[in-house]
């Protein structure tokens, strides 16, 4: 495998997975409707959502310092840069070593830190609330997001996602009570971090509820649009995350160009399938009242942890 | 020629530097026109004494250990001075970052009265000159001397306002504190010392204790470098204190003066006891995790800037405590690299606290300095009166929440790489409490992304909470000086966080010279100037250079992408809120609502004291009172027995001359009889 050739990867897949992340958002949604009995919009919804909103001029409030206007392009990098590094379609790419699953764990937490402190910057009672409670739902999930990885760490003997999907995906198939603990943690994380029920809600605004709703009401135009795509990018790049980690089976190696049709055709049948779980599970569950959140996620570090015991107890 | 070359010698270059501080102490002291003389002499020469000593200290890390006797102290007890990698790393610590604090300093206590400023300029430079007799310190007399020397100045800093009765107390707090500390150093010197009547740091290093002795010298060591470092229950005085003193002092105490602290456990525990037992590695490790969560959680609590900064030092205490610990857990299992890799994450995760933590410092002085605000809960908006301190505080806070690509998420990084090493444990309940320890620190990391989000969106966000504040009309920017020693400061939490190989090969120096065995050659060879690689390149990795540069340009790319095929229109409105007409900066997040999700979860670990308005109230207030349970538990339980047997033995003394001879009577009697 040539350098060229890896490097072709590297920006086949990031450009891949920009431009595919509001599909999933809308077969998502597509399942929810379904689930609830009502005709499905477009599947391509989001995309057209996403053109009219950088149509449109931006409405900036007044009082607003450059944090407000820089942090929908940090966002959107951020997520683009996390998009890059984990082997959606092939491992061994050449960017991934620049960043482990530690430092992937660590552009999550900047985006948050970044999308909070743009919500406090108006000065508005929605904006504050927000920012607090998303901060409350980050200082759980990001814990439990690291000990559900730690888990892969140990198993795989690196914190390198490549050599982790290369481990796990060219293992014999065992089980691994470890990992089980750690799948349910990671899938608590994921509903927590993404905004979906049982913690917060995607549909709905103007809820004296909701979380990152809150955080980002001041934003209009491009703006929004930028946030509303990177938080798309984000749903993929969790998801691939957990398909890297769980069901690695089926990726390609870098500059194996033969295996991508089939890493591709694996990558979107997983992806269908979790979507449309991730859409039956916010159809079954009802959003949990606001004190309950630490619960939950305080469940899914407990998890996590275990999870992690769980490895030395069985191996040792 | 011998004497040329001693001459020339980094530890000569040191000694000269330090003297040039307390020279500049000295002439601070002179009192016709100190005040210009302090800003623009003083300081600044301070400051780079200090830059001569980083390059001095650096260099020394490279070569071999030096030593020096200086013909002072008491006759047939000279000053030994040594300067070995440990003190040039730590020479380059103080150096470097004090530099900046300096010339933060010549700008701040500009508008001091002249005679208040002679007495700082003093104080401020014996402070720097004695953290670097400690470092170069070769014998426990001299180390002792400089220690008590520098607990002294900090106190009499501490006390710079010290008409105020707040402030008398805190200093007192500290100098108590201080003491026990000391007089734990000084048994435990006593310990190693083994009966030889040979105080020099070599003897200490040869004495062979038996395995109960050392882990009394341990225990005492890490009871009394821990006071000063701010450890659990003994950071009591930390909050207190930090807050009492001018900003520059803050930032000195928090970023360098609990780094000698450090400095001091490493030297004992790892140079001059030696043969670390994992057990020890324990202690350390609980501590460490109970010090790091209680310091976040209680920063999380405060609303007065300076306090919350001096709980989230205790915090960083310890997580450079669970580097530390993990190191000794790894040594005495035997397994020396990754015994090396925790002592580099802890002594890298000094560094970077020392940088970010002044830098914090400062901005908090600015801010009292432009508005006299204190209380969060009366910020808002400053980004707009002052940008520029905006700008360094926030590189200050993303480095400290652990952020990648700065430096504070390096050290945390490492952190995580040693606990995830657990599996070459034989110990199968030690193999499996590491990762619990590594979960303490994610949770750590994760409430200090929190409170810093608090604090530089309750700060410098959003609108002014106190528009009718009566000095907010005039708050202004910070002052050239100033902002020249932050930006200095966020400098270095640039290159510690995008060069970190640099320093790793500077610190795997140090562990080699500590009798470590160092990282593995795989380690060696794989990192790069670009590539961070702890242990072997296929297990973990980091490149923050390549990260900073592919978010820059993802951004960036971004950025123009939208701007070339849509367009950059702005129009300017009130803010939407939801179409709440109503909007007023009351209705904003204050500090304390903003740790409002904290209080519900860890409740129980707080003393609160909470008045909630009734629902009838015509003048609704609410209070809201947080305390360290440590008070009820510990501090004020030892102050009665204290005042207690204090009051019983007060009966001796009954004030008549006859009384006392019968005293001396009696006592004459009883030693004839015990010399017998």
């Amino acid at each position: 495998m040539s350098q060229a050739q890896a490097i072709g990867f590297q920006i086949l897949q990031s450009v891949f997975v920009v431009l595919a992340a509001p599909l999933l958002v809308g077969w998502v949604n597509q399942c929810r409707a379904w689930l609830q009995n009502r005709s499905a919009p477009s599947v391509l919804l989001p995309y057209w959502t996403l053109a009219k909103l950088f149509n449109k001029e931006a409405v900036i409030a007044r009082g607003a310092s450059p944090l407000f206007r820089a942090t929908p392009y940090i966002l959107f990098g951020c997520m683009w840069l996390a998009a890059g590094i984990v082997p959606v379609l092939a491992t061994g790419l050449p960017f991934a070593p620049a960043a482990d699953i530690i430092a992937l764990v660590g552009i999550f937490a900047l985006a948050r830190v970044f999308s909070a402190l743009a919500a406090m910057d108006i000065g508005t009672s929605f904006g504050s609330l927000g920012a607090r409670r998303e901060m409350m739902i980050g200082f759980l999930a990001e814990p439990a997001m690291l000990m559900t990885l730690f888990t892969a760490a140990f198993i795989s003997g690196s914190t390198q996602l490549t050599t982790i999907v290369d481990t796990l995906g060219h293992r014999e198939f065992a089980l691994y009570p470890s990992l089980a603990f750690a799948a349910v943690a990671f899938l608590m994380v994921l509903l927590a971090e993404n905004a979906r029920i049982p913690i917060d809600n995607p549909a709905t605004h103007l809820e004296l509820t909701m979380i990152h709703e809150a955080m980002i009401l001041e934003y209009s135009g491009r703006h929004l649009a930028l946030i509303e795509w990177a938080v798309a990018i984000k749903l993929f790049a969790y998801m691939t995350i957990g398909i890297a980690l769980f069901v690695p089976w089926g990726i390609a190696g870098a500059g194996d160009w033969r295996a991508l049709p089939a890493a591709f055709g694996a990558l979107a049948a997983k992806l269908a399938l979790a979507g449309a779980g991730l859409a039956l599970i916010e159809a079954l569950l009802a959003k949990l009242r606001l004190l309950l959140a630490p619960e939950f996620l305080s469940t899914a570090f407990l998890l996590g942890v275990l999870g992690m015991l769980t490895h030395f107890f069985v191996r040792g | 020629m011998s004497f040329v070359h001693a001459a020339l010698s980094p530890l000569a270059g040191a000694l000269a530097c330090t003297m040039l501080w307390l020279a500049i102490a000295a002439a601070s002291l002179v009192p016709a026109g100190n005040a210009a003389f302090a800003r623009r002499f003083a300081f600044p020469l301070g400051a780079l004494a200090g830059l001569v000593l980083a390059a001095l200290g650096l260099e020394a890390v490279w070569l071999p250990v030096q030593k020096l006797t200086l013909p002072l102290g008491l006759p047939d007890l000279p000053f030994h001075l040594r300067l070995d990698p440990l003190a040039g790393f730590f020479l380059m610590l103080l150096g470097s970052v004090s530099a900046g604090i300096s010339v933060y300093a010549a700008g701040y206590f500009k508008a001091e009265p002249s005679g208040r400023l002679a007495l700082i300029g003093f104080q401020y430079h014996v402070f720097l000159a004695s953290m670097a007799f400690v470092l170069l310190a070769d014998d426990a007399y001299l180390f002792m001397v400089a220690w008590e020397t520098m607990a002294l100045s900090s106190y009499f800093l501490v006390i710079t306002d010290h008409k105020q009765a707040a402030i008398r107390s805190a200093g007192f707090l500290y100098l108590l504190v201080a003491h026990l500390g000391a007089i734990a150093i000084l048994l435990c010197f006593g310990v190693l010392h083994g009966g030889h009547g040979d105080y020099s740091f070599d003897a200490l290093r040869a004495t062979q204790l038996q395995p109960a002795w050392a882990t009394v010298a341990f225990l005492l060591a890490f009871a009394g470098f821990g006071a000063k470092a701010g450890m659990l229950p003994l950071h009591i005085w930390l909050p207190e204190a930090h807050p009492a003193a001018p900003s520059p002092v803050s930032a000195l105490m928090s970023g360098i003066m609990l780094k000698t602290a450090i400095y001091g456990m490493v030297r004992v525990i790892f140079d001059l006891i030696g043969n670390v037992r994992w057990e020890w590695g324990l202690v350390v490790l609980v501590v460490g995790a109970g010090t790091a969560l209680f310091g976040i959680l209680y920063a999380l609590m405060q609303h007065d800037l300076k306090r919350l900064l001096a709980y989230s030092s205790v915090e960083n205490i310890g997580i450079i405590l669970l580097g530390l610990g993990m190191s000794m857990v790894f040594i005495g299992f035997g397994h020396p690299a990754a015994g090396t890799l925790g002592l580099i994450a802890a002594l890298y995760h000094s560094l970077n606290h020392a940088v970010f933590k002044s830098l914090l410092f400062l901005g908090a002085g600015s801010i009292l300095h432009s508005g006299g605000l204190r209380n969060l809960n009366d910020m808002g908006g400053l980004i707009h009166r002052m940008p520029k301190t905006a700008f360094y505080f926030l590189i200050g806070a993303l480095s400290i929440s652990a952020l990648p690509p700065l430096n504070g998420f390096v050290s945390e990084w490492l952190t995580f790489q040693t606990a995830l090493q657990a599996t070459i444990l034989q110990n199968g309940v030690v193999r499996s409490l590491l990762p619990l320890f590594a979960a303490t620190l994610a949770l750590a990391g994760a409430l200090t992304a929190m409170c810093f989000v608090k604090v530089f969106g309750v700060a410098f966000l959003g609108q002014p909470r106190e528009p009718a504040h009566p000095s907010l009309p005039h708050a202004g920017d910070a002052g050239e000086m100033e902002r020249f020693g932050m930006a200095w400061l966020a400098a270095g939490c640039f290159a510690l966080g995008l060069f970190p190989t640099s320093f790793l090969l500077i610190l795997n120096r140090v562990a080699v010279s500590l009798g470590g065995q160092g990282l593995s050659e795989q380690a060696l060879s794989g990192s790069g100037w670009l590539w961070l690689v702890p242990t072997a390149a296929e297990q973990a990795s980091y490149s923050p250079l390549i990260f900073l540069v592919m978010i820059v340009a993802v951004t960036l790319l971004t950025f123009f992408l939208v701007r070339r095929f849509y367009h950059g229109r702005v129009r300017l409105a009130d803010p939407w809120d939801c179409g709440y007409p109503e909007r007023t900066s009351r209705m904003q997040d204050t500090a304390d609502a903003f740790g409002q999700p904290i209080r519900h979860v860890f409740g129980p670990l707080y003393r609160m004291e909470r008045t909630l308005p009734g629902p009838d109230d015509t003048a609704p207030r609410y209070t809201l009172k947080i305390e360290d349970r440590h008070w009820y538990w510990l501090y004020l339980p030892v102050a009665r027995a204290a005042e207690f047997v204090s009051a019983k033995i007060a009966l001796l003394q009954q004030g008549r001359i006859s009384i006392y001879l019968l005293y001396s009577f009696i006592t004459l009697i009883a030693l004839l009889v015990f010399v017998r």
